[in-house]
């Protein structure tokens, strides 16, 4: 098998209050899959993405991307390699237009002039925000903005694209239109949510982290489908949502 | 949600002073102010002569006086101590009415007065006609230190998101019958203050987290 292009293993990590909150944690994930990281409110999700471009560290274990250590040496290739999307995007959109926030992760790579223009372009072509490109970010609807924190990372060319918490606060629309987004990458993803239906409907594969240990990692459809796993872990779909009766799921 | 337009001081228009280049109006302000200030007590005829070259600055920025007027309140603070002088100050006294008054005390009250009032009315002018986007690539190329002038450029962009902030704050408290500008809930509002700083501290600390994912090394792009 090729090397994965994300590849953790034995993570462990106590932050320094003595909270630990990862219990040596394995995962890979090879190119082009799309893979959901499921598990209740302070299983140790954020913590583990935070560690996938060394943000965090210091713990037992190893994180490799693409065969990359993280380490320090190596944080600014990682920090291209892996592009994190933040559950606010507000935290990640602080320039004064929508293209110098695009631009600001291939500009701090040393891109400029042309080749940064192609890059903001079609970044934000990807996310169907072109004509946007000149407006300040903070005057944008909740879900455009959602999409332009999207393209801030696609710009960077990211191998992995780690999403945390995708779909929060969309209304449907903005929600099944990121959807199609995400759909239309041709890039490998990481997301972690508690968007049960979403992860069916984009992951084929899930994760399922609990008390900082990963419990199951099988199809997402047979993740949701077991109810003990389910019950034993505080995940539930919402009312009236049956993964059983979905005839075909989508690719 | 974000809606707030982050220049309320900023006055649309196309005057030559609108166009002039940021870093000479900062220069120009800033001169413009040290001169005020260092007007010696006592040489009334100045503030006439500085007064007038302010206002035919406006005018030839095209700015209604009213809308600068109105932005004037900042300086009340300032007044209120100006006319508290007099009464305060030490040294010979004359009479007014009923008033006994320091002399001494009513022309630094004057001075004051007049070198505010000037000062305020430059810098709402300098902010009427320029973006604050300008007045930082004004800074940048006046050699401010670099650290500075991102920290003020992210004042700016997160200014509107802290007050909206605030805002739901203080709605919340008022949804469950707490009026924050009665005293009496003063402490609560207090509280909230505390909060709304640790929010912003913690939002600080996110923001930069997402700036170093994507290789943030210090160094903001031009």
């Amino acid at each position: 098998m090729t090397t994965p292009v994300l590849d953790v293993r034995g993570l462990a990590f106590a932050y320094p209050d003595g909270h630990q909150a990862l219990f040596g944690v394995d995962l890979h994930v090879h190119q082009g899959e799309r893979v959901a990281l499921l598990g209740p409110n302070g299983a140790g999700k954020t913590t583990l993405v935070l560690h996938l471009n060394g943000i965090l560290g210091g713990g037992a274990g190893t994180v490799h991307v693409s065969g990359l250590p993280v380490e320090k040496k190596n944080l600014q290739e990682v920090r291209r390699r892996v592009g994190i999307v933040f559950q606010d995007p507000d935290d990640q959109l602080f320039m004064g237009s929508v293209r110098a926030d695009v631009g600001f992760g291939p500009a701090n790579l040393g891109l400029k002039g042309a080749e940064l223009d192609r890059r903001v372009a079609a970044a934000l072509e990807q996310v169907g925000m072109a004509e946007y490109a000149d407006r300040p970010p903070h005057h944008l609807s909740f879900g455009q903005r959602r999409r332009v924190a999207v393209a801030t990372v696609l710009a960077m060319e990211p191998e992995i694209l780690v999403l945390d918490e995708p779909s929060s606060n969309l209304d449907p629309a903005s929600r099944r239109e990121l959807a199609d987004i995400l759909r239309s990458l041709d890039v490998t993803v990481l997301m972690v949510t508690h968007d049960l239906p979403y992860a069916l409907e984009l992951c084929s594969r899930a994760v399922v982290l609990s008390d900082g240990q990963v419990v199951a990692d099988a199809p997402t459809l047979e993740v949701l489908t077991d109810d003990d796993l389910m019950a034993t872990h505080r995940l539930e779909l919402p009312w009236g949502f049956d993964p059983r009766r979905i005839g075909s799921l989508p690719r | 949600m974000g809606a707030g337009h982050g220049h309320r001081l900023h006055y649309h228009g196309h005057s030559r002073v609108h166009r002039a280049p940021a870093h000479l109006k900062l220069l120009a302000l800033l001169g413009f102010v040290l001169l005020a200030v260092a007007v010696p007590p006592g040489w009334w005829a100045a503030y006439p002569v500085l007064l007038a070259v302010l206002l035919g600055v406006v005018l030839l920025a095209r700015v209604p006086l009213g809308y600068l007027a109105r932005r004037m309140w900042i300086e009340v603070p300032f007044l209120v101590f100006a006319v508290l002088l007099p009464f305060v100050a030490t040294g010979p006294r004359v009479e007014v009415g009923f008033l006994s008054l320091s002399e001494p005390g009513l022309v630094a009250a004057g001075g004051l007065a007049a070198k505010g009032t000037l000062g305020v009315l430059a810098s709402l002018t300098m902010a009427a006609t320029t973006e604050p986007a300008d007045v930082l690539r004004g800074l940048r190329r006046l050699r401010m230190p670099d650290l500075l002038v991102q920290i003020m450029s992210f004042m700016l962009r997160y200014l509107d998101v802290v007050t909206a902030d605030l805002a739901r704050m203080t709605t919340s408290m008022r949804s469950r019958g707490c009026d924050p500008r009665s005293p009496r809930h003063w402490p609560t509002l207090a509280r909230s203050m505390g909060a709304l700083f640790i929010r912003s501290y913690e939002r600080g600390e996110r923001v930069h987290l997402a700036m170093l994912s994507r290789g943030y090394d210090g160094e903001l792009p031009r």
